[in-house]
C-alpha cells in the first residue's frame, strides 16, 4: 500500500535474490530492505529557509559460504547490476567472516507477529508543511518579547517500508508513516547573556501533531530560563525530568545489552542477571510496543518479533537484549532487539520507567510542591562525550533550574557528574505520574547527592 | 544533465544544481586477535537543489534514470511555487562550462588500496601489539574504514566538476580493567587522498600512545570541579576551537542568527594571541578537498588575525543570504544532504613560546593532553571532555586525572587564549552538523586558556 514513487516489491525482490544466489552458487542467504519517502520545511522568520525531500532505498545482504561463514553488503542500488553486485560482495567479505560468532536465521524469524495499531496517516506535503510551520514560528515570536528567533525548527514527514527475508521463506514487511515538529527558540534581554529552550511532538501523521502544545512547551521553556545565575559548586538533591532521566539511561543502555556484554564492554557480566543494580522500589522495562511509541516496528533486522521485556525488577537486573546469536550464547530466545549484520549489533527500542507499587521510597517528594533547595534537570548534554558507558561515569552539561520554596531560578553553565550505578541505587524517590515523551516513559525521577559544577 | 539544468532555469529557478554521487565504503573490526566484522557498501544517488529569490529547495534520490532524475528536479521546483510547464525564462541556461576534472590523475586510487587481505592484517598487527604493550587489557579493538566517492557537480552557472575522494581512517582502543578501575582510551588517526596510508601507518606507535594513556589513567582519581586555568595539548586539542568559534563563524550560524560574531568582522573577538585558519590544501589532511561539493576549488581562509576576526566561512547559499564571499566550504556527507558552510583543516596557528612555558605559568590548573569530542548549542556554550588530564601543580604536571568536561561560552573563552606555543599539530575527526558528518581535521599548538569551567566530581 506504499503509494509513493518509491516502494520495494518484497515478492519481486525475493524472486530476483533467488535467481541470483543459485547463480553464484549461494544457497543460504537473508535480506534487509527500507525504502522511505520523506520531506520536511525549516522556516526563518516567516521566511522559507529550506524546503527538503527524499526518496531512499537500500539493501542489506548476508550470505552464508560453503564453510558457513558469513559475510554482507550493503547497497542503494536496487538494479539488477546492483543486487549482484551486493551478492557477489557479501559472499567475497564471508570469507573473513568470524568462524566463532556465527549468525544464524532468528528460530523466531517465521512466528506470528505482534498487532501493532499504528494506522497510515495521510500525508499533506510540502507546501502545507511549510505554512503549518510558518503560522507556528509567528505564534511562538509573538508569545514574548525576548524570543527573537526560533532558530531550529523543522516539520517533517514520512512513509517509509521495512522488509526482512531469507532463503528459508521468512517474509516480513511494514509500512509506517511519521511525522515530527521541533521548534527550538532563542531569548535574549539587553545586557544579558541568549539563554534558549525547545520542544519536540512526534506523530503518526503531520495532520495530528500536537502543534499548540509544542509551542507553548517551547515558549514555557526558553522563557523560564531568562532569569538565570550561576550555581555554587557541591553536592544537591536532583530531580531530573522524564526527558532528561530517559537520555541518561540510554547513554548506558549497554549495560542491558548482550551483544556488550559478551564482548566485554558493559558494566554488567554474563552472570548478572539476578543481582541487584537499583534501588527495589525501581522498575525498568523495554517497551517497543508501546502506544507511545510512534516508530514502533513489529520486527526486528533478524525478523524477530518485538516485545515487552523487563530488564529490571524491583531492583533486580531481570533480562538482557539479544540478538539470534547472543540468545544462542545465553541459552534463551531472541528478544527482537537485532539489526543485521556480520556482527549483528542490539539496542533498545523504548524505555518504560516505572516504580514497584508494593515498596515505598520512604519519600513523598513532588517537584512542583518541594520547599527544600533542589536541583531540576531538564536536558542533558554532549552525552556522546560525556558519558564513559564502560566506567560506569558521566559528566554532562546540562539546562536546570535551582529550584528553593518553590522559586526557580535558572542554571547558567553548569555540569551535573556521577557513576550511574550509584544513580540506579541511590534513587530517592519515582514521583507518581509518569509522561510519555518522544524518548520513552518515565515519572520524575528524585536522586540525591550529585555533584554540580558551576561558575559561582 | 544539461537538459536538467535547462529544465529548471526555464522554470524560473535562478540556480539549478545537480550534484551526484557513486561511493564505496569498508569497515573492518578486529577484536582482541580475530577479525570480527567486514561491511562493504556501495551507493549512489543524487542531490538537486534550486534557488530562487533567496530560498532553497533540495530534493535527493537513489534513482538515477533520466524520469527519477527529472521527477526529483519537479518536485524541488514545485517546492518554491514554480512549474516546468511555465518556462518563463528559456535563455537563463548558456551551457556549462567544459569539465574541470579534478578526478582525472585519482582513477585508480580504488585499487591502489590494501586489500581486505591486506588491511586485516595491518589491524590484526595493531591489535597484537596491544596485547604486547599493554596492562590489564580486557578488550583491544582495531578498526579500519575506507570511503571512495566520485562526484560530479553541475550548476547553472556553468559549474561542471568532478572529483574522486579518498578518505581512510584508522583507530586503536582499549578498555583496561583492574578491579574496580577502569579506563577507556581510545585514538584514531585519518588521512586522505593516500592510497598507501595504511601500509605506512606505524601501528606499533598508535598501540604505544593508546597504552600508555590506558595505563596512566586506569588509576587515576576524579578531578576536582571548578573554576582554573587548563593547559591544552596540541593536535585534538584543536577541538576547543573548533567547538567554542569554529562553527560560530560559519555563515548558517549567522543565518540562523545564532552567532554572537555576525557583526564584528574588523573587531578584536579574541586574545590578540590567536591567530585562526581554516584551509582545505593541507596535503593528505583529513578535511582536505581538490573542490568542495558545489565544485569551487577551496582557499585557505584566515578567520582571526592577532585576535582580530577576518572572514567567515561561506557556501553557495551562505554568499546569496549573508554577502559573505565563497571560500570553497560548501560541504555535505553525501547527496542525500544539501551542502552548507562547513569547516575543512580548522586550526589556531602556532605562537612564538615552548609548551613548557605554558605550563610553567600555571601554579594551579589542569593539562589536558587528550580530547574527546564536544559540541556547542545555539547560544554559544561549547562543551568538551577530557580523556587524558593531568593537575598542573606550582607550574608542573603532577597526578593524573580523569572525568573531567570543560564547559564555556564561545564570546568569553576567546579572550582568554593568553599563550600559544610552537608546536602546531593536526588531528583527523569528524564533525556532525547541519548537512551531515564530514571529515574534518583539528589542530593547535599547546595552548593556555586563563580561566575556564572544568567539570568534575
Amino acid at each position: 500500500m506504499m503509494t509513493s514513487n518509491n516502494s520495494l516489491n518484497a515478492t519481486d525482490l525475493r524472486d530476483r535474490l533467488q535467481t541470483l544466489a543459485s547463480r553464484e552458487g549461494i544457497r543460504r542467504w537473508d535480506l534487509g530492505a527500507a525504502c522511505s519517502d520523506d520531506c520536511s520545511v525549516q522556516v526563518d522568520r516567516g521566511e522559507a529557509k529550506q524546503l527538503k525531500a527524499s526518496q531512499r532505498s537500500s539493501i542489506t545482504v548476508r550470505v552464508w559460504n560453503n564453510d558457513g561463514l558469513v559475510g554482507i553488503t550493503s547497497t542503494t542500488d536496487l538494479s539488477e547490476s546492483g543486487l549482484d553486485q551486493a551478492l557477489v560482495g557479501a559472499h567475497a567479505a564471508s570469507r573473513f567472516g568470524n568462524p566463532e560468532d556465527i549468525p544464524q536465521f532468528s528460530p523466531l524469524a517465521t512466528a506470528p507477529l505482534p498487532e501493532l495499531d499504528r494506522p497510515l496517516q495521510p500525508r499533506q506535503g510540502i507546501l502545507p508543511l511549510l505554512d503549518t510551520l510558518r503560522d507556528a514560528e509567528a505564534d511562538l515570536l509573538g508569545r514574548h518579547f525576548a524570543i527573537q528567533t526560533v532558530p531550529y525548527n523543522g516539520l517533517a514527514e514520512s512513509l517509509s517500508q521495512s522488509l526482512y527475508l531469507n532463503s528459508e521463506g521468512a517474509l516480513r514487511q511494514m509500512e509506517r508513516t511519521q511525522a515530527s515538529l521541533y521548534l527550538y527558540a532563542r531569548a535574549e534581554e539587553t545586557g544579558r547573556k541568549p539563554r534558549s529552550g525547545g520542544a519536540v511532538r512526534m506523530g503518526l501523521g503531520s495532520s495530528e501533531l500536537d502543534v499548540q502544545g509544542c509551542i507553548s512547551e517551547a515558549v514555557a521553556r526558553t522563557v523560564s530560563h531568562l532569569d538565570y545565575r550561576p550555581i555554587e559548586t557541591g553536592s544537591y538533591r536532583v530531580c531530573f525530568t522524564p526527558e532528561a532521566f530517559l537520555s541518561l539511561l540510554g547513554a548506558f543502555s549497554s549495560m542491558f545489552n548482550a551483544r556488550s556484554v559478551l564482548d566485554g564492554v558493559s558494566l554488567s557480566q554474563r552472570d548478572s542477571i539476578g543481582s541487584n543494580v537499583a534501588v527495589p522500589f525501581f522498575n525498568l522495562h523495554d517497551d517497543g510496543l508501546h502506544p507511545g511509541h510512534i516508530s514502533a516496528a513489529a520486527f526486528d533486522g533478524e525478523g524477530t518479533p518485538t516485545r515487552r521485556l523487563s530488564l529490571i525488577e524491583d531492583g533486580s537486573l531481570r533480562n538482557f537484549l539479544h540478538s539470534e546469536a547472543t540468545a544462542r550464547a545465553f541459552g534463551v530466545q531472541p528478544t527482537g532487539h537485532a539489526g543485521l549484520g556480520a556482527k549483528v549489533s542490539v539496542g533498545p527500542d523504548w524505555f518504560v520507567v516505572s516504580s514497584n507499587p508494593q515498596v515505598s521510597s520512604g519519600n513523598s517528594l513532588d517537584h512542583r510542591t518541594e520547599s527544600a533547595p533542589f536541583v531540576l534537570i531538564e536536558d542533558l548534554s554532549a552525552l556522546h562525550a560525556g558519558v564513559k558507558a564502560t566506567q560506569g561515569s558521566f559528566s554532562l552539561p546540562f539546562d536546570g533550574w535551582l529550584v528553593n520554596n518553590g522559586e526557580r531560578v535558572s542554571v547558567e553553565a553548569a555540569t551535573v557528574a556521577g557513576d550511574i550505578r550509584s544513580v540506579l541505587n541511590g534513587i530517592a524517590h519515582l514521583e507518581a505520574d509518569s509522561e510519555v515523551t518522544h524518548r520513552g516513559v518515565s515519572p520524575h525521577v528524585w536522586v540525591d547527592g550529585l555533584s554540580i559544577t558551576g561558575e559561582a | 544533465m544539461e537538459s536538467l539544468l535547462h529544465r529548471g532555469s526555464a522554470a524560473g529557478a535562478d540556480l539549478v544544481e545537480v550534484f551526484l554521487e557513486r561511493t564505496d565504503h569498508i569497515g573492518l573490526l578486529a577484536e582482541q586477535d580475530r577479525i570480527t566484522s567486514v561491511n562493504p557498501s556501495f551507493a549512489r544517488g543524487a542531490g538537486l537543489r534550486v534557488f530562487r529569490d533567496g530560498r532553497d529547495g533540495f530534493v535527493s534520490t537513489n534513482d538515477l534514470s533520466e524520469v527519477g532524475l527529472q521527477r526529483a528536479l519537479d518536485q524541488a521546483l514545485a517546492m518554491l511555487g514554480l512549474e516546468v510547464q511555465q518556462l518563463s525564462s528559456p535563455a537563463a541556461f548558456e551551457g556549462l562550462k567544459q569539465l574541470t576534472d579534478h578526478g582525472l590523475t585519482k582513477d585508480d586510487w580504488l585499487e591502489r588500496c590494501p586489500s581486505l587481505d591486506q588491511a586485516s592484517q595491518c589491524l590484526l598487527q595493531g591489535t597484537a601489539h596491544l596485547d604486547r604493550l599493554g596492562q590489564h587489557l580486557q578488550v583491544r579493538r582495531g578498526s579500519y574504514a575506507r570511503d571512495w566517492q566520485e562526484v560530479l557537480v553541475a550548476a547553472s552557472d556553468g559549474t561542471f566538476a568532478r572529483d574522486i575522494r579518498l578518505h581512510q581512517s584508522t583507530g586503536l582502543s582499549v578498555l583496561a580493567a583492574d578491579g574496580d578501575h577502569r579506563s577507556s582510551i581510545g585514538r584514531r588517526y585519518g588521512s586522505s587522498d593516500r592510497p598507501d596510508d595504511l601500509r605506512d601507518w606505524d601501528s606499533e606507535a598508535s598501540a604505544a600512545e593508546v597504552c600508555n594513556s590506558a595505563g596512566t589513567m586506569l588509576r587515576a582519581d576524579y578531578v576536582d570541579a571548578g573554576q582554573m586555568p587548563a593547559v591544552l595539548a596540541n593536535r585534538f586539542g584543536g577541538v576547543i576551537f573548533h567547538e567554542a568559534c569554529g562553527h560560530l563563524l560559519e555563515t548558517t550560524q549567522i543565518e540562523r542568527g545564532t552567532t554572537p560574531f555576525a557583526d564584528r568582522v574588523g573587531e578584536l573577538i579574541a586574545h590578540p594571541a590567536v591567530t585562526a585558519i581554516d584551509e582545505g590544501l593541507s596535503g593528505g589532511s583529513f578535511g582536505s578537498l581538490s573542490m568542495d561539493d558545489e565544485g569551487m576549488e577551496p582557499e585557505r581562509t584566515v578567520l582571526i588575525k592577532d585576535g582580530v576576526l577576518q572572514r567567515f566561512i561561506s557556501d553557495r547559499a551562505g554568499e546569496l543570504r549573508t554577502g559573505h564571499k565563497r571560500t570553497g566550504s560548501g560541504r555535505r556527507q553525501s547527496h542525500a544532504f544539501a551542502a552548507a558552510s562547513r569547516m575543512r583543516n580548522t586550526f589556531i596557528d602556532a605562537g612564538s613560546h615552548t609548551p613548557e612555558q605554558l605550563i610553567e605559568s600555571v601554579d594551579q590548573g589542569l593539562y589536558c593532553k587528550a580530547m574527546g569530542g564536544g559540541s556547542v548549542g545555539p547560544t554559544g556554550q561549547f562543551n568538551f571532555s577530557v580523556e587524558e588530564g593531568y593537575l598542573i601543580e606550582n607550574g608542573k604536571l603532577t597526578k593524573p586525572v580523569k572525568g573531567a568536561t570543560l564547559i564555556g561560552d564561545a564570546k568569553e573563552v576567546m579572550p582568554r587564549i593568553s599563550m600559544c606555543a610552537n608546536d602546531l599539530e593536526l588531528a583527523a575527526g569528524f564533525c556532525g552538523s547541519v548537512s551531515g558528518s564530514v571529515f574534518v581535521t583539528v589542530g593547535q599548538p599547546h595552548i593556555k586558556v586563563d580561566s575556564i569551567t572544568v567539570g568534575g566530581r
